[in-house]
């Protein structure tokens, strides 16, 4: 679908409220380092694999931000950032910038705020997610499953049948797990959930998922207190 | 009329001097130390003996040979496992001492590429969780995934340059019992490959003279902070980076180029999941059918989860619809265990990637039955109950 640059669909959002997120955008400490300006020579375009598949250009990132167009980063914010697919091939920028790296704050900030856009980019995210914040460890064996990956072929529903004895087969011995990519301790998980209670993240989550967010709560909460850790995420 | 003729004998006198004064950002090695003085953080060295290679720009970066800690990928692990068993199981062939941690998470960076929840203070915070369990031990942290590699460089420059950052994190640290420590270098385990491939080769039970293979470099290896990734003036003159292609000449593979090289495998990190069209798309018609067209490889070798992942699992459909696609996918290092005589499955576990490899093993000289039916009597032998784990010596059996 063709991206709407009219600045028609966000009418009716104040110039105030747009203002106000873009400022948040700004006010990261790696915005200095991702943006120095733009020739508009469109190097970055040209290596964007999401450019060739979406009407999608990190070329329109760098310069919607350096030149400060607040209904357009809006826009931008709101319909375009979701689709860069994170692989930096945009640093090979000769002004230095990363619309990449712009792009990684731009998502943080829609988060955080719980744009529209941001949850609907992010729903089919929970079970991820929850994983990675609550194990350690992002890509667990027992995602293999055939109704997950229909399209990877017929070899899916092989390892889903044999995933027990297929792992205890692997000979190094923190990868006879199924439900984590390898074993991780206790303590090192609970070393984690403190890391997502002080810095914040799971404010994140609450603003775009609020049933992940009571989920994530009640496993660590419970896992904290068993540790002796007096931690709540209200 | 665009004058190639002259554009490219422009080229040939061209003459490119790699100057570590040239490269984009200030050389951190000094900061890690100056920081340390100051009392900002304990840096971590690199243990001896360690390899010396050069960096994109000339600049020099220690790679240790042993006593390494195993930062694993998530990836790998769950999806791809026999590529974190071959490192491990080069490590034990060359005699190394390691340590396979489980005081250790995953970076957190797919999640925070993929859904932005997350930021920057939580992900220095795991980070440098990770890296103080490793020096807890002693053990140099190597790093498995090309993501982890990349997000960890990007996570040491905004710690190198915000103090508020920095004071922040090491609060949470202090809090964790953990001390605030950097390693002096962040390693990448393909530049470790890299650096004892001449030992590989020493190794080498298997030819592999009659392999072409085609290379495909992680986007997070070589264009996140660019300039400490390892480059050779003999590989391809420095204009890219230098491991897997090093790898692979050391172990007699012919190299063999394609137009797409710096295209990305079509990850995504949110399209792998949720946009699973994209994916497939992109690898296959970016860059499988463009090697097949151009290069007709046997194998094509990469050293990232995302890449492997993604190139292997999206041929599957793309053969529905007729595509120019099968070409085995795997990473650096099963094909430097393959060439030391390491088992398809045992070690390669290869039974966990999509794409046909057997044509590709069969031309190594491997009976692809046989070693098959190897694997599936010792898999018999957990079934029964006559043992619980494959064991590295059963691995070598």
């Amino acid at each position: 679908m063709a991206l709407d640059l009219s600045g028609k669909k966000y009418a009716q959002v104040s110039y105030e409220e747009k203002e106000r997120l873009f400022n948040e955008v700004k006010a990261d400490l790696r915005y200095e380092e991702y943006l120095y300006g733009c020739y508009e020579c469109g190097i970055c375009v040209a290596a964007c694999p999401s450019a060739r598949f979406y009407d999608f250009s990190p070329r329109k990132i760098a310069q919607a931000v350096a030149r400060e167009d607040i209904d357009l980063v809006y826009t931008l914010m709101n319909d375009s950032i979701w689709d860069c697919s994170q692989c930096f091939s945009c640093d090979r920028c000769p002004r230095k910038n990363s619309p990449g790296g712009i792009i990684t704050i731009m998502r943080e900030v829609a988060v955080k705020n719980g744009l529209a856009s941001a949850q609907a980019a992010l729903e089919g995210y929970g079970r991820v997610v929850y994983k990675i914040m609550s194990t350690g460890t992002q890509v667990s064996p027992d995602m293999l499953q055939p109704s997950a990956f229909p399209d990877w072929g017929p070899h899916v529903k092989e390892i889903s049948n044999n995933l027990d004895v297929w792992r205890r087969a692997l000979p190094p011995e923190t990868l006879h797990t199924t439900e984590t990519g390898w074993q991780v301790d206790d303590k090192t998980l609970i070393e984690l959930y403190l890391i997502w209670h002080m810095t914040g993240v799971m404010d994140m989550i609450k603003e775009v998922d609020e049933g992940l967010f009571m989920i994530l709560q009640d496993v660590m909460e419970e896992r904290l207190e068993e540790a002796g850790y007096d931690v709540s995420f209200e | 009329m665009i004058p190639s003729e002259a554009l490219i004998s422009k080229a040939k006198d061209r003459q490119f001097t790699r100057d570590p004064e040239r490269a984009p950002t200030e050389d951190f090695h000094d900061i890690l130390f100056d920081l340390e003085k100051e009392g900002e953080w304990e840096v971590q060295r690199v243990p001896e003996p360690y390899v010396e290679v050069e960096t994109k720009y000339g600049r020099k970066k220690k790679i240790p040979l042993q006593h390494t800690w195993h930062h694993k990928s998530c990836g790998q692990c769950g999806h791809i496992p026999g590529y974190s068993t071959s490192i491990f199981w080069i490590n034990r062939k060359l005699g190394f001492d390691y340590i396979d941690p489980t005081d250790q998470t995953s970076c957190t960076a797919w999640n925070y590429y993929a859904s932005a929840t997350s930021n920057a203070a939580a992900q220095a915070a795991v980070a440098m969780r990770n890296f103080a369990a490793a020096a807890e031990t002693s053990y140099f942290p190597i790093i498995h995934c090309g993501t982890s590699f990349g997000h960890y460089k990007e996570t040491r420059q905004q710690l190198i340059h915000s103090p508020e950052l920095r004071r922040q994190v090491r609060d949470i640290l202090k809090r964790l019992g953990k001390k605030f420590v950097i390693p002096e270098e962040i390693v990448h385990y393909s530049e470790w490959v890299h650096a004892v491939r001449d030992r590989i080769a020493e190794h080498q039970t298997r030819n592999m003279s009659m392999i072409r293979a085609t290379v495909h470099p992680a986007c997070h290896y070589h264009k996140l902070i660019a300039e400490d990734a390892v480059y050779d003036p003999e590989i391809y003159g420095a204009q890219r980076s230098a491991i897997i292609t090093g790898t692979l000449k050391a172990i007699g593979v012919e190299v063999a180029d394609y137009s797409t090289w710096f295209d990305c495998c079509g990850f995504g990190f949110r399209h792998i999941l949720v946009s699973r069209d994209f994916s497939r798309s992109f690898a296959t018609m970016r860059k499988i059918e463009v090697m097949k067209e151009e290069a007709n490889p046997d194998v094509t070798v990469t050293h990232d989860t995302g890449c492997v992942t993604t190139l292997d699992q999206s041929q599957f459909a793309a053969q529905a619809h007729n595509r120019n696609v099968g070409v085995p996918v795997m990473s650096d290092s099963q094909i430097a265990a393959l060439a030391m005589g390491a088992h398809p499955y045992k070690v390669l576990q290869l039974h966990w990637h999509s794409t046909d490899n057997k044509p590709f093993l069969q031309k190594v000289g491997i009976d692809t039955d046989k070693a098959w039916q190897e694997f599936e009597a010792a898999v018999e032998k957990l079934k029964s109950g006559e043992q619980q784990y494959l064991t590295w010596e059963d691995a070598d059996a």
